[in-house]
């Protein structure tokens, strides 16, 4: 299909009503058009055959119609900034880009509740409510460009999810439209009614059950004190000792991050956010609530950094300085670019009190595998994200990357930890799916899976193996040759 | 057909004689309205709970799960009912990770005995549900009941992080995980809080814990008026202070309180004399900020013209937070006739809970209200029997109540009614859009319908 745009296997039939329902401005097909919506944040690739841009909840349903009536898969996609190759036509077919279903439809400020389409962009949310006091809580690196459709399919996190909570712990209620074209709710505005959590069913099911057309929100509350600090270190093993006491000891910042030096100078070349470029690692803590407890707990984490080993503890002074600190660190993967011509993001998840072991083993396996291995990572809930750097058009070095990679999630998984804390599974974990579910736990959810998505029209070929047996490659040797020859 | 003759003899060949009992006078303890089992199991592991659930598949018997049963009356009757499933022979930590604030746990575990536990970290479950002596965490996790401190902790859907379970294919299955962030496959155990065990049995329950607050402190403020109680409310809820309970009790349920305190010997705060309307708060911090809650709430309550308010320290506050904590309990029995619904409305106005109570009133019976955090309502209304006349009068009050709730976008469920009432009335409020969903969650967990069937909303 990559090399081949010519043969494609979409029924012109399907293009002629797809253009008759939504216009020709809506619809895209030719090969240079569709190159866009062959990526996203990942390393995967996959080529929709069409891509459609519906405006209302019906043209959802009735491209989905139109795509069963033709056998041809559906995938949906948000702003395309997704990590796990979530928004990828895998299996071509439709491509439906929500950009243009992107109004904030009910601000309930009083129950602090915003009813939104899915094109809507996630930081817009906050924008639309700040002057109330209120804010969209999960905060993806990438919420100044993605959608709130693609929070809610992969059930994305952030920094400050550590205090607040991940997306399916923000939504109340969906408006959906299932693979054969019926709109339903599910969940209510105020949350709580009886019956079983659907939202928390469809929240993270990556877009293999169900398109999402609307989405209920909660809004929280923006406290009334903050300080953000930045503790460096000297040696990673303070920096992750300091982690581990921190939550041992129960202060619960709004936001824990670490960034190796090695990722440090990389972002300071890029940002120029102060980072010092002589340190070890450092730590991004914000700690945010009454102003007693701000006082209280920033002065408790001052006294952890030092006790292992930081050199400075400072304390931004201005909005200024900490939106700096934060640019920094928001934009780290961006600065990894500048190193490497492509980079591998892992996602695994560890308990925190195994933090120390695992970066000291995720050095080792950079080293065997011939690696140099960034970390930058939301240390205070254990979601790693090692950065693997390495050259995709050498098919040897990508192989590599990837079995790195591989055993560095392996590992977390043997110390209780996942495969995926915020990024999803998509097509890029399917495969290691059986280091952490039993055939008997894959038998209930692909049984989950068939009772709202029974031909696999939706989304195929995410979250579940394609191959039998543990950790195969296969899917990204292919991925390997494919780039290669692209 | 269901064969249950001789059916304690071979679930004793199944699991061993100790573990299964067909002895009347206990098959009767777990009756749930007035239906009986044929026999009750206690299974010791996961795998005799999957060993009795595979039996039960081939041999086409329906199984309901339980814990301490102090909230079985929940929900409808169950259509078919053969094996009491009884999980409290399971009842240790599996593994708890102080340093990680993590913890599994076997479904039997009684909350107070995890709470002993976990206070020797300095750590806690916020899983303050009713009936909470002899509560198991899983029939806390499968009844979903409200815990009192959801104002702050949020429900069980924010801190449960993991499940193991049997499906109804008697397959020992997992969801989640053990870490605090995870988004691996499906959030299968989601599914199971407030299922009342119609989805599997839960074998094992992952959760992350609180670090136990430094200190904490009540304030009770009473009002002639449940305008000026609401105002309160709203002030304290627009003020932006950690909260870790907001309750509003009408003047009958604060007569109520007063009474229970009086009956179990404990002090009854000054604030209850006189039965106004009250606003209870509880909060959590270090003396500091116990401090300036409290003088905020002072202030609060004088500029809404409170009549009565009072800080409560220890004990004081432990006995009226706890008595809160247990108003399910207290509710459901106030009289020899109740309905005891729980409503979802959001904000909630003076207006709105003069609706609520309007047909009860109108047929002279009495209407009690009580108001937790996050837009919910328990409200109780109270007859001197179950004859039919009153039974009459309790299906034309749900079919009112229910009608005023729908119509502001909100739910009504009834927590408890009388058991003739079941049949005439859907205790699960009016048929959701989402109903049909839910049938095909429901068949993909459980296709033979072996588990708790008939119990839950629309039939399932």
């Amino acid at each position: 299909m990559d090399e081949d745009p010519v043969a494609n296997p979409m029924a012109s039939s399907l293009l002629r009503e797809l253009t008759a329902l939504l216009g020709s401005s809506n619809v895209l097909h030719k090969t240079d058009d569709l190159l866009l919506y062959e990526f996203d944040g990942s390393v995967e690739k996959g080529r929709p055959d069409v891509v459609v841009f519906p405006q209302t909840t019906e043209e959802v349903a009735d491209i989905v119609k139109l795509a069963a009536k033709h056998r041809v898969p559906v995938v949906g996609r948000g702003a395309g900034t997704g990590l796990s190759g979530g928004a990828l036509a895998r299996g071509g077919g439709v491509m439906i880009v929500f950009a243009r279903m992107n109004r904030i439809l009910e601000l309930d400020i009083p129950n602090r509740r915003a009813v939104v389409q899915p094109g809507v962009v996630n930081l817009d949310i906050t924008r639309a409510v700040e002057h109330a006091g209120l804010f969209f809580a999960p905060d993806p690196s990438s919420q100044k460009a993605c959608t709130i459709g693609g929070n809610v399919a992969e059930n994305a996190g952030g920094p400050h999810t550590l205090a607040y909570g991940i997306t399916t712990n923000h939504v109340t209620a969906l408006e959906l439209v299932l693979p054969d074209g019926e709109i339903v709710c599910v969940g209510s505005k105020f949350g709580d009614a009886a019956g079983y959590d659907l939202c928390g069913l469809f929240v993270g099911s990556e877009g293999t059950l169900a398109l999402v057309t609307q989405v209920t929100v909660k809004l929280s509350r923006k406290t009334e004190a903050m300080k953000t600090l930045l503790a460096i270190f000297d040696a990673v093993e303070g920096a992750s000792q300091t982690v581990v006491e921190i939550t041992a000891r129960g202060i619960t910042p709004a936001a824990c991050e670490m960034m190796d030096g090695w990722t440090l100078c990389a972002v300071e070349d890029y940002i120029h956010a102060g980072f010092p470029r002589d340190s070890a690692a450092v730590l991004l803590l914000e700690v945010e609530g009454l102003r007693e407890t701000v006082e209280a707990q920033a002065a408790a984490i001052d006294e952890v950094c030092r006790k292992h080993g930081a050199r400075e503890v400072r304390l931004a002074r201005d909005d200024r300085e900490r939106d700096l600190l934060w640019k920094g660190r928001k934009n780290a993967f961006g600065a990894m670019g500048r190193l490497a011509p492509s980079n591998y993001v892992l996602d695994g998840v560890i308990p925190r009190s195994k933090l120390p072991q695992t970066l000291q083993r995720i050095q080792e396996i950079g080293k065997k595998y011939g690696f140099s291995i960034g970390n930058i990572f939301h240390a205070g809930d254990g979601n790693l994200h090692p950065i693997v750097l390495y050259d995709p058009r050498d098919a040897k070095q990508f192989e590599k990357a990837i079995a790195a990679s591989e055993e560095i999630i392996r590992y977390c998984v043997e110390v209780g930890g996942t495969l995926t804390g915020e990024h999803g599974v998509g097509m890029e974990k399917n495969e290691l799916m059986p280091l952490l579910f039993s055939d008997g736990d894959f038998d209930l959810m692909r049984r989950i899976h068939d009772a709202f998505n029974p031909d696999s029209s939706l989304n195929p070929g995410k979250i579940f193996p394609l191959s039998k047996g543990c950790g195969e490659i296969r899917v990204r040797r292919e991925a390997a040759s494919a780039r290669q020859r692209g | 057909m269901t064969a249950t003759a001789n059916l304690a003899t071979r679930l004793e060949g199944v699991l061993g004689a100790h573990h299964v009992v067909a002895a009347e006078e206990a098959l009767l303890t777990y009756a749930v309205d007035g239906v009986m089992p044929a026999v009750i199991v206690r299974p010791a592991s996961a795998l005799e709970v999957a060993e009795t659930v595979r039996f039960a598949i081939a041999e086409k018997l329906a199984i309901l799960a339980c814990g301490s049963r102090s909230k079985m009356d929940i929900g409808m009757p169950p259509t078919r009912y053969d094996i009491a499933m009884d999980t409290t022979a399971q009842h240790e930590i599996a593994h708890f990770d102080a340093d990680d604030l993590t913890l599994s746990v076997d479904p039997g575990i009684p909350l107070r005995k995890l709470e002993g536990i976990l206070a020797e970290k300095h750590q806690f479950l916020p899983l303050a549900v009713p009936c909470y002596e002899g509560s198991t965490a899983g029939g806390a996790i499968a009844s979903g009941i409200d815990s009192v401190l959801r104002q702050q902790y949020g429900t069980a859907r924010d801190f449960l992080i993991g499940a193991e379970f049997v499906d109804g294919k008697g397959n020992l299955c997992r969801s989640g995980g053990r870490v605090v962030k995870n988004v691996t496959g499906y959030d299968l155990h989601k599914l199971l809080i407030g299922s009342l065990g119609t989805l599997g049995v839960i074998t094992r329950l992952n959760f992350r814990t609180f670090p136990l607050p430094q200190s904490s402190g009540g304030h009770v403020v009473a009002f002639t008026s449940a305008e000026n109680a609401l105002a309160h409310r709203e002030s304290l809820e627009n003020s932006g202070l950690p909260l870790a309970n907001l309750e509003v009790l009408s003047p009958e349920v604060t007569t109520m309180v007063t009474a229970i305190l009086r009956r179990g010997g404990a002090e009854v705060p000054a604030s209850l004399e006189g039965s106004g309307w009250l606003v209870y708060v509880s909060y959590e911090g270090n003396p500091a900020i116990i401090r300036r809650i409290s003088d905020h709430l002072e202030r609060a309550a004088r500029a809404n013209d409170a009549l009565r308010s009072e800080v409560l320290e220890g004990a004081a506050d432990e006995n009226l937070g706890g008595m809160l904590r247990e108003a399910f309990e207290w509710l459901r029995w106030a009289a020899p006739g109740v309905l005891l619904f729980r409503i979802v409305l959001g904000k909630i106005t003076s207006g709105d809970l003069g609706e609520l109570t309007r047909a009860a009133e109108a047929a002279s019976l009495r209407a009690t209200l009580l108001l937790r955090a996050a837009g919910i309502a328990y409200v109780a209304i109270l007859a001197e029997d179950e004859e039919e006349d009153t039974l009459e009068q309790f299906e034309k009050i749900v079919a009112d109540v229910c009608m005023r709730v729908s119509a502001r976008s909100g739910h009504s469920t009834l927590l408890h009614a009388p058991e003739g009432l079941k049949s005439r009335v859907n205790v699960w409020g009016p048929e959701r859009a989402d109903l049909g969903l839910m049938r095909r969650v429901k068949l993909a967990f459980d296709p033979q319908n072996i588990f708790a069937p008939g119990r839950f909303v629309g039939g399932l």
